[in-house]
């Protein structure tokens, strides 16, 4: 038996070996990618730090010499900007891509090579973005990037950067969120049923959705202020239509949900510490999967409250005030939850993971409180733009992310390394960052309300802001003290000390489940789960654990493997098999990188280029890295149980990552749409009455055949299903030519009726939604090449259809995408005349 | 009787009264915005926009309780203890009834506070 096991264990080693060498870093395991991406968001965490302690030396006294205005406005811009897009949302997705298959028991994330992208793209796009400091280029337009700062007195190459960079960077955050959302819904253990899964996973799938509704917002805004800077197209411009109001609606519409993508995954880590430390398991599950799942919803209804200075109408900010106010329901709900925890359970001492916790909750609960008055509009009025603004919003971000943050890394340090942090180095840190962070920040709402601005190089002496200022600096240098001790906890040499021993705080969740450190398989079986808490309730369930009594405990084709279960109830319904190490996620970073970082430069022929080959290195990676026709069709994975190796259709993970990924692009669609009639509303002349353009021909015409087109493509895949394969490919084909026709048409609709992009707003907007639409077609036609190619090669059949599947999917976006466009550009100006 | 199988209950289920405040935000705003800028003017009464809010309110609500209703009834599902947490088709069923009988009342409580909101202005300014 013993010799069974371990020839076993032998075959998973080799299977989940991670390379040697230079070969390490084509690692795509989540257990390294993980690490690589959590270390990297650190760094930035420290590099952004840096920079505010640079803003504190130049604001510690009046009339402050030590940076010039310029250089404090790139260092203001890149310190926010980096803290909130290569440190706050990466380092949720970094954990969540180390810890979130431990939770669930599984091998490994779905996508495996999709963190790696994410992580090789986030990397490149963060050294682009960081770098730019060094040769006065960053951008310098504050984090929030408002035109027509940014697009009309703003030189340099600084807001391409950031616009272009950080698109990319947001791109590989919605990949990372996909990657999520699936693992959380179809990767589960048998058994863990939708009541029963960690809140951590309810956390990660609610902040995950909301960054696919979140992002495209930003995404399109970044577009149209790019391509007015690069090709004068004039959205933001007032003097030809445009308006600098839509691009504040755009970006805080991603803006304020980002907060709470911060916040949840954060305060997800304490729900899974409180209740380890409380022994017991978390009072009220069910009203903090509510307060996760509404905060999500409602955090999009309070974008307006950073505009309430606009000159909107009394009545929408009263709308989005009421909305401001109710989201402090769910929010409080879930701190009650821990607290009711910590009550009802055995007192917790005072561990570094709970000091943290409470520190956390202290300072946000008070960055909760200012947010509630300066929802406020009357009181937003007075505080709008000063430093009390500064002042709530960390009190918010650094006790609701960088505490709870701290917490997770001194209480999980051991599942990555092995062995514990100091306990005594994390007391000290955290009463240096606790005393230090208070002193640096309460005396900012006082500064505020003596009416400090935000965003000055230096204020002159007397005003009431010296002391207050001085105080800031200090306690600034205060807390980066605690966090320098915590870096140089985690980085000091740890060789003499002894590996921690199993679930060394006693915990009652799955990711505690393997001997320290723990092997790169990450469980020995794949377990079946009838409990939240199996380590505390399961009898004997290490024991069968690591004697693969579960499932998958041999890897007898020494590959990657891991079970895909059904999303409510976990019933195995897949035995997954995964793809291993590969350099060509950096190749794919590269060439799609290169995009972005040449239109920065405005070298679009090249940029283009750069995108083309991105495209093909990507069909490379799904050539050789997906959807292979395996040689049997099922596979014992232990306990009695076959399961089938190839699925296509919804009870696949690629599906559900198409389907997850066209939501995102869904909502781009329904952000750039918005724009258009958010022109409508404020020019009295849109259309503009001279107009011809687009007509109504071309635009009929072309949503005609791009219908035939989704039809074509949805015939196809049934004769595929019936082996017809010369009815396969001339349905296929057929779509692929009317999907180039109605592209043709779309555009023949602004092209032959004149209408000239930058003349005005007009023009630009039907012209960038022609062409967004013209994208999804471009795309649609590369994925049914593809379908075609795959079944010449063999690659594909009636049965084995993930590909096509895939892209029938697709395509009933695309085909919405393209009726949408046409009844806006066509219908609405009929309608507003 | 047994609880449904897996295939009769669905996560969307969930989504349907914060979807619904989501609509009648949404509604509500551009209704509001639009009548305050194409129709009326700044300082106009907003008249026919606060009687299409209070409509949507009562679309909204009807709606909510309606989804509030199906999640209670669910979450009384079968007789005996009623608990959340165990390995059971009950107890799962009755976790997803529970959790959109506490979605249904969070909306309903936020429907209401931009309702009223929007109720209590007389013009757009």
């Amino acid at each position: 038996m013993n010799e069974l096991r371990e020839a076993q264990e032998k075959r998973l080693l080799k299977a989940w070996e991670t390379p040697k060498g230079w070969r390490y870093w084509s690692e795509v395991n989540n257990t390294e990618v993980g690490v690589w991406y959590t270390a990297t968001s650190l760094f930035f965490l420290l590099y952004a730090g840096v920079l505010a302690l640079l803003m504190r030396i130049q604001l510690a006294r009046p009339d402050g010499q030590f940076l010039d205005a310029e250089t404090y406005n790139q260092i203001f811009t890149v310190h926010g900007s980096v803290m909130m897009f290569l440190f706050a949302i990466p380092i949720f997705e970094s954990i969540a891509v180390i810890f979130l298959p431990q939770m669930l028991g599984a091998r490994d994330l779905p996508f495996p090579r999709l963190s790696a992208f994410g992580y090789w793209c986030f990397l490149l796009g963060g050294i682009f973005l960081c770098g730019s400091l060094f040769f006065d280029a960053a951008p310098r337009g504050g984090w929030f990037m408002y035109p027509p700062l940014t697009s009309s007195y703003q030189d340099g190459i600084g807001a391409d950067i950031w616009l272009l960079g950080f698109s990319f960077i947001e791109i590989a955050a919605i990949a990372a969120a996909v990657e999520l959302i699936v693992g959380t819904l179809k990767c589960r253990p048998p058994g863990m049923r939708i009541n029963l899964i960690p809140l951590y996973a309810w956390y990660v799938l609610v902040a995950a959705a909301m960054v696919l509704f979140a992002f495209p917002p930003l995404i399109a805004g970044s577009m149209l202020l790019e391509v007015e800077r690069a090709f004068g197209w004039p959205f933001f411009d007032p003097a030809r239509g445009g308006d600098p109001l839509l691009w504040q609606h755009l970006f805080w519409l991603f803006g304020h949900p980002e907060v709470y993508i911060i916040f949840l995954p954060s305060v997800a880590l304490l729900a899974m510490i409180v209740p380890t430390f409380a022994r017991r398991p978390i009072v009220g599950y069910t009203w903090i999967v509510l307060s996760a799942v509404g905060t999500g919803f409602l955090s999009f209804g309070l974008w307006v409250h950073h505009m309430y200075t606009t000159g909107l109408p009394g009545v929408s900010l009263a709308l989005f005030s009421a909305a401001s106010e109710a989201v402090a329901i769910p929010t409080g709900v879930q701190i009650f939850c821990l607290i009711a925890t910590v009550a009802a359970g055995r007192r917790p001492g005072g561990s570094v993971p709970m000091l943290f916790t409470a520190g956390g909750l202290a300072v946000f609960v008070v960055g909760g409180l200012t947010g509630v008055m300066l929802a406020l509009a009357p009181f937003d009025f007075q505080a709008h733009d000063t430093f009390f603004v500064v002042g709530h919003f960390h009190y918010v971000l650094i006790g609701g992310a960088l505490f709870p943050i701290m917490a997770g890394l001194y209480y999980y340090f051991p599942l990555i390394d092995g062995k514990k942090l100091s306990d005594r180095l994390g007391r000290i840190a955290f009463w240096l960052m606790f005393a230090g962070f208070n002193v640096a920040f309460l005396p900012m709402h006082l500064s505020g309300m003596r009416g400090m601005p935000r965003r000055v190089f230096t204020y002159p002496a007397g005003l009431g802001f010296d002391e207050l200022n001085l105080a800031s600096s200090v306690g600034a240098f205060i807390l980066a003290a605690g966090i320098a001790v915590i870096t140089w906890d985690v980085l000091r040499p740890k060789r003499s000390e002894d590996v921690s021993e199993r679930n060394p705080w006693g915990a009652g969740t799955l990711e505690w489940l393997p001997p320290l450190p723990p092997a790169t398989w990450g469980v020995r079986s794949i377990p079946e789960i009838d409990s939240r808490y199996p380590l505390w309730d399961q009898p004997d369930f290490e024991r069968h654990v690591d004697e693969g009594r579960f499932y998958l405990p041999d890897a007898d084709e020494v590959r990657r493997e891991t079970i895909v279960t059904t999303v409510i109830d976990a019933r195995p319904v897949q035995c997954l098999q995964l793809p291993g190490p590969s350099f060509i996620t950096h190749w794919a970073a590269l060439t799609i990188g290169g995009f972005f970082i040449f239109g920065t430069f405005g070298l679009w022929k090249t940029a283009l280029l750069s995108g083309a080959i991105g495209i093909g290195v990507v069909a490379r990676w799904l050539w050789t890295g997906s959807a292979h026709i395996p040689a049997r069709a099922e596979k014992d994975v232990g306990l009695g149980l076959s399961l089938p190796l190839y699925v296509s259709g919804p009870d696949s993970v690629g599906w559900w990552a198409v389907f997850i990924t066209m939501l995102a692009v869904a909502t781009a669609t329904v952000s750039l749409l918005f724009g258009y009639f958010f022109y409508w509303t404020v020019n009295d002349d849109f259309p503009p009455r001279g107009a011809a353009g687009p007509g109504v021909f071309w635009p009929c015409l072309a949503a005609a055949l791009l219908l035939g087109a989704w039809a074509s493509t949805m015939l196809s895949r049934r004769l595929n299903r019936r082996d017809d394969a010369r009815g396969f490919y001339a349905a296929l084909t057929g779509a692929m030519a009317l999907g180039i026709a109605g592209a043709a048409a779309l555009l023949a609709g602004p092209w032959l009726t004149g209408l000239e992009p930058t003349n005005g707003v007009y023009p630009a907007i039907v012209w960038l939604l022609a062409c967004w639409a013209g994208l999804h077609v471009l795309t649609g036609l590369i994925m049914q090449a593809y379908c075609l190619a795959s079944r010449l090669a063999g690659r594909m059949t009636a049965r084995h259809d993930m590909d096509l599947a895939n892209t029938e999917l697709f395509w009933h976006f695309a085909a919405l995408t393209a009726l949408a466009t046409v009844a806006v550009i066509a219908g609405f100006p009929l309608a507003a005349r | 009787m047994s609880a449904p199988p897996e295939s009769r209950e669905s996560l969307w289920r969930l989504a349907i009264s914060p979807t619904i405040w989501m609509a009648h935000f949404t509604l509500s705003y551009a209704t509001a915005a639009v009548w305050c800028e194409k129709f009326a003017g700044p300082s106009a009464a907003l008249g026919p926009a606060r009687t299409a809010i209070a409509l949507y309110t009562v679309a909204a609500l009807a709606g909510i309780a309606y989804n509030g209703w199906d999640g209670r009834r669910r979450s009384r599902f079968g007789s005996g203890r009623l608990s959340l947490g165990f390995d059971t088709d009950e107890d799962r069923h009755r976790f997803l009834g529970f959790a959109t009988l506490l979605l249904a009342a969070l909306s309903a409580g936020a429907t209401l506070y931009v309702a009223g909101a929007a109720l209590a202005f007389g013009e757009c300014r």
